[in-house]
């Protein structure tokens, strides 16, 4: 047996023997060993959690084996130990819970009938990895990966994150839609529930009545989709293809996305448009147009949300012209082709499956968007709203919230899957990997004219939401009272210092809460994408494909729907974390871990395979090989996982409203408890302050990260923003 | 640490699957120790996972590969004693030419200070001394090679294998690189396993070249025997080019087959063969011009040191590379072609 087995079993021993086994209230430790903050060996012996004995023999067993040194049974012995430990674990966990819940029959069994527990804790954390570590090096002993104990327990610790995580949460929907307010089956329900006309209603067709909200949800997407997918490719065609002044300028709003909380253009159009808006207030005065609230309902969210994700449909589509040979266009010319048949013949075809791809992006980013239709949304809603009024509403129903959350898991999995398997072989952007030559071709004159058309007030837009957001708080109240104030930054951000530093201003405990999480969630994050970007992409192992198949759902998960199973999953023991801050760090590691996959899969594609075998072939081990070779040249791809990570913690609202509480508030979930008070003022100052912050913690991680070294000649790829956002379009 | 002396490389009845495909069939062959053997063979014939399997890279599904008579089949890469060259070279990008030479002991835990001492010396071995500083984008295609070998010989393996080393190189540099690679194999008797699918590549540094076709051994043996006795017409039209034209064998006697090729009548070791329809590979540089068989010239190209003819015969159209560049003869004259004893070989 290797030492790291023999310390796999100290850990599992640790976490049976010495540490408190339940998750303790506070660090009150009175009691020990016995009691909440008993340790499983003593709550076992005392007969007070008889249930914890199968794991307790488990680890018996492995201590046996290991003493037992190398045979050939041992390796076969681990897995089976490994095995029914967590099994042992899990039963046990899942059986016994709050009391008239759980599952009865099994706990029976466990010797654990009518008992109750609280949530698993430290001891049963460390004993829960212990037991995995060791199933995982017993496949290893068995030959599984080459005998690799790193790569067995990478795989091992990855899968159970994923299965805890991921899988478990959307599960627990699914069970809590097709159950009634007892916990029985209840199918006829479930279908009533599914099929009602709140959901598929068409009643807006006749007038009058409003539409189902799955059919607001469904037209918002595609409207959304259409008009920025034709923004971009305008903004796109002008920028590469034509000498328009402003260039930089439009490149670099391609990050205001990525660095701006989604509900914030729906903020500055309520302050424009809205029916004290500034622009509102001209419009009376100049031409008499009486104020309205047309802003509020289709026309507002749908305008938000193209200023929103317009930038990403962008960004896509520059990807897209970039990687159309320039020789192709010029074949067509020297065959004869004037401008516009080239255009039309060989430009436009080869645009269309990288359209497609924008179109869905935008799509789905519609649908999982929550800031703005709660912001902006009136009476107009959409399933990612009324998951979040089900849950949070009066009326409370969980059911329907999990419903719904079907309905729009369904959506987004759809598009995705139509992205995926649709357009996955039919780019003709990647075929050649050598650089073509050649000039590309000029813009007929009608696009050019067209493309500036629909690009100019766009930008303008833009221009002027950021302006607002930028003095917004800087002034009384924006449209009505325009004298100039730092009241909203002092109400928010005062700093106390008569008695030493004492942080005074009501946002500051959002705001640190905030950097908390975040700076917590994005290494870890960081951590796991890139982990299982490597496992995916460099190792052979039974399950692969299945474990790609996951992570891969889990790409398409809306921010809502995750926030929704988070609560349902970790409401009740085995895993209760609810209200803790621990949970918003799960969120946003489990939300944002697929662009930490992306990045490392990105990253790793461009690394030549030779290069780990020839560690390999230099007698390095899995880790070393990681370590050294491959984690050093993936330092572009760790940055983007960091921040981009750490930039969607802050900026999330759809998965962690629902996460939030007293004690832990997020920066995000803070302003749109002020939005909601009509505190526009110190929201919006809020805002700006959080889009500094990024951009500082942006500056940060660039510069801790620091640059990989390939010589001089080729050491000088800046990591610039655009890295990160390249992960969001991809 | 003790040095491992360079030793033998056993397959036995060594096959590789991936899932239907199989990539390496019932494979046997000896590599000596002290030996350079190329495997060689066209794209896709298994040569390369032949190698990857005498490194670890891959795990046979079948049989039993020994590495100085100890079974290794199961051994991972990093377990194996063995160190590889690869085509693509595989240089740490982000490591300067002595931390890449340094890698192996350096990961084997040896220290930093003897990880160099021993990086300098393989560096120095391969000419490379003064560029310890430099990064591998640094240095021209011809010094990456030699880093990668200086990498490799820095264990002192047992087996040190190639694939396709000179296959970046352009031509001129790969004539050089290839009769450095013999020296130093010679020079430390390293047991050396080379995938080219270069003929000439393979005739000019080995001891012996195992030629695969389709995932199995075609055939193998010295330069010599491969070039002047090849088993099969894939062999004999593989090494060096191959005129390949049906003959019969009227008789044999004494390991000479009686063999009528068209009107000619000739005499050929009969390597086995019986009596009846056969082939024959005749070279097309041993085909000279004088009295024999008759034809037309087809093409004729003047190449300098050789002339190319294309000649259409009764037995088909042959493929000659005449020397006597003097007398080039014109498309549709009629000549005679005589053939020389060793150029032609009867093949299975």
């Amino acid at each position: 047996m290797r030492p790291a087995t023999r310390l796999t079993l100290i850990i599992g021993w640790l976490g049976y023997v010495i540490v408190p086994w339940y998750l303790p209230d506070g660090w009150d430790l009175s009691g020990y060993p016995f009691g909440r903050v008993g340790t499983a060996l003593a709550l076992a012996i005392s007969g007070a959690a008889p249930w914890l004995w199968p794991i307790g023999l488990a680890l018996v067993a492995a201590t046996l084996l290991v003493i037992r040194g190398n045979t050939s049974f041992s390796g076969r012995g681990l897995i089976a130990v490994g095995l029914l430990g967590l099994a042992a674990l899990a039963a046990q966990g899942f059986a016994i819970t709050l009391p008239g819940q759980g599952m009865p029959s099994l706990a029976v069994l466990l010797g654990g009938a009518g008992a109750a527990q609280p949530g698993m804790g430290y001891g049963a954390l460390l004993t829960l990895v212990s037991l995995l570590l060791l199933l995982c090096h017993g496949l290893a002993y068995r030959g599984v990966c080459r005998g690799d104990l790193f790569t067995t327990s990478t795989i091992g610790v990855v899968v159970l994150l994923i299965g805890l995580f991921i899988f478990l949460p959307v599960a627990t929907i699914l069970r809590s839609a097709l159950v009634d307010a007892h916990g029985q089956w209840a199918l006829g329900e479930f279908v009533d529930r599914l099929f009602s006309s709140t959901i598929w209603g068409t009643g807006c067709l006749g007038g009058g009545i409003a539409c189902g909200v799955a059919w607001n949800t469904l037209i918002l997407g595609v409207l959304t989709g259409l008009i920025t997918t034709l923004l971009g490719l305008a903004c796109a065609l002008l920028v590469l293809r034509t000498a328009m002044p402003g260039k930089r300028l439009m490149r670099a709003m391609t990050v205001l996305p990525i660095i701006t909380p989604p509900f914030v253009i729906g903020l500055a159009l309520i302050l424009l448009f809205g029916r004290s808006g500034v622009v509102t207030g001209l419009m009376v005065e100049w031409f008499g147009i009486p104020r309205s609230r047309w802003i509020y309902g289709l026309p507002g969210v749908l305008l938000a949300q193209v200023l929103s994700f317009a930038p990403i449909a962008f960004l896509v589509l520059m990807g897209v012209v970039q990687a159309i040979a320039p020789s192709l266009e010029e074949a067509a010319q020297t065959l004869g082709a004037k401008a516009w048949p080239t255009f039309r013949t060989v430009t436009w075809p080869l645009l269309r499956p990288g359209l497609a791809n924008a179109f869905l992006l935008g799509f789905v980013e519609s649908l999982a968007d929550f800031g703005n239709p709660l912001v902006l949304g009136g009476n107009f809603e959409v399933l990612s709203t009324k998951i979040f009024f089900a849950v949070v509403g009066a009326a409370h129903n969980q059911g329907l919230a999990a419903v719904l959350s079907i309905v729009l898991l369904v959506f987004t999995l759809a598009a995705f899957g139509l992205q995926q398997g649709w357009l996955g072989g039919k780019s003709y952007t990647t075929i050649s990997g050598k650089g073509d030559s050649g000039l590309p071709a000029k813009l007929p004159v009608a696009v050019t004219v067209l493309s500036a058309a629909v690009t100019g007030p766009w930008v303008a837009l833009t221009a002027v939401i950021y302006t607002v957001i930028l003095i917004g708080g800087f002034v009384k109240t924006m449209g009505r009272d325009h004298t100039p104030t730092l009241e909203h930054y002092s109400t928010g951000f005062s700093v106390d210092l008569s008695h030493g530093l004492f942080f005074s201003g009501a946002a500051w405990p959002s705001l640190f809460t905030t950097l908390k999480v975040a700076a917590i969630s994005a290494p870890l994050t960081a951590l796991i994408g890139l982990l299982t970007a490597y496992l995916l992409t460099r190792q052979r192992f039974v399950g692969r494909r299945l474990l790609e198949f996951t992570t891969m759902l889990s790409f398409a998960i809306p921010g809502t729907v995750l926030g929704v199973a988070y609560i349902l999953a970790f409401n009740v023991p085995p895993i209760e974390i609810t209200g803790t801050g621990l949970i918003l760090v799960l969120a946003f590691v489990f939300r944002n871990m697929p662009v930490g996959i992306r990045a490392g899969i990105a990253g790793l594609a461009q690394i030549d395979k030779s290069l780990d075998e020839a560690s390999t072939t230099l007698r390095a081990r899995s880790f070393t090989t990681l370590r050294r070779v491959v984690l050093p040249l993936l330092k572009p791809a760790l940055i983007a996982a960091l921040i981009y990570s750490f930039v969607r913690s802050i900026t999330s609202v759809s998965a962690v409203i629902f996460l939030v509480s007293a004690e832990y508030n997020l920066s995000t979930a803070y302003i749109v408890g002020r939005v909601e008070a009509g505190e526009f003022g110190l929201a919006i100052a809020y805002s700006s302050v959080l889009i500094v912050v990024m951009a500082a913690g942006i500056a940060l991680i660039q510069l801790g990260v620091g640059e990989r070294k390939l010589g001089r000649k080729l050491g000088r790829k800046p990591v610039a923003l655009a890295a990160p956002a390249a992960e969001l379009a991809s | 640490m003790t040095k491992s002396r360079p030793a033998s490389v056993e397959f036995n009845h060594v096959s590789m699957r991936y899932g239907p495909v199989t990539a390496v069939d019932d494979v046997s062959f000896t590599i000596h120790a002290g030996e350079l053997v190329t495997l060689l063979g066209p794209s896709g014939c298994g040569k390369t996972t032949t190698l990857r399997m005498i490194a670890g890279l891959e795990i046979a599904s079948r049989g039993q590969i020994l590495i100085g008579g100890k079974d290794v089949t199961r051994l991972s890469a990093a377990d194996r004693d063995v160190s590889m060259v690869f085509q693509s070279y595989a240089l740490f990008p982000h490591m300067t030419v002595l931390e890449n030479a340094a890698y192996g002991p350096t990961v084997k835990g040896l220290g930093r200070a003897k990880a160099e001492a021993m990086a300098r010396e393989k560096l120095a071995l391969v000419g490379l001394a003064g560029y310890e500083a430099r990064y591998p984008a640094e240095l021209s295609g011809g010094q990456q090679q030699r880093v990668a070998v200086a990498r490799a010989l820095v264990l002192e393996p047992q087996v040190l294998l190639f694939d396709e080393p000179l296959s970046n190189l352009d031509a001129k540099l790969r004539r050089r690189v290839r009769q450095e690679i013999r020296e130093l194999q010679q020079q430390l008797k390293l047991t050396v396993a080379y995938v080219t699918h270069d003929q000439e590549e393979a005739l000019a540094v080995s001891d012996r070249i195992i030629v695969m076709s389709n995932a199995k051994i075609a055939q193998q043996g010295s330069p010599r025997e491969l070039y002047e006795s090849p088993a099969n017409g894939f062999v004999a039209d593989f090494i060096g080019d191959a005129n390949l034209v049906d003959v019969t064998i009227e008789a044999v006697h004494d390991g000479q087959a009686q063999i009528v090729l068209g009107p000619l009548r000739l005499t050929l070791p009969a390597r086995g063969l019986t009596p009846g329809p056969a082939r024959a590979a005749i070279r097309p540089h041993g085909i000279t011009l004088g009295p024999g068989l008759a034809g037309t010239v087809r093409k004729s190209s003047y190449l300098g040191d050789h002339i190319e003819l294309t000649v259409a015969t009764p037995v088909g159209e042959l493929l000659v590379l005449s020397r006597q560049t003097d007398a080039s003869p014109a498309v549709g004259a009629e000549i005679e072609l005589s053939f020389a004893g060793r150029s032609i070989a009867l093949v299975s």
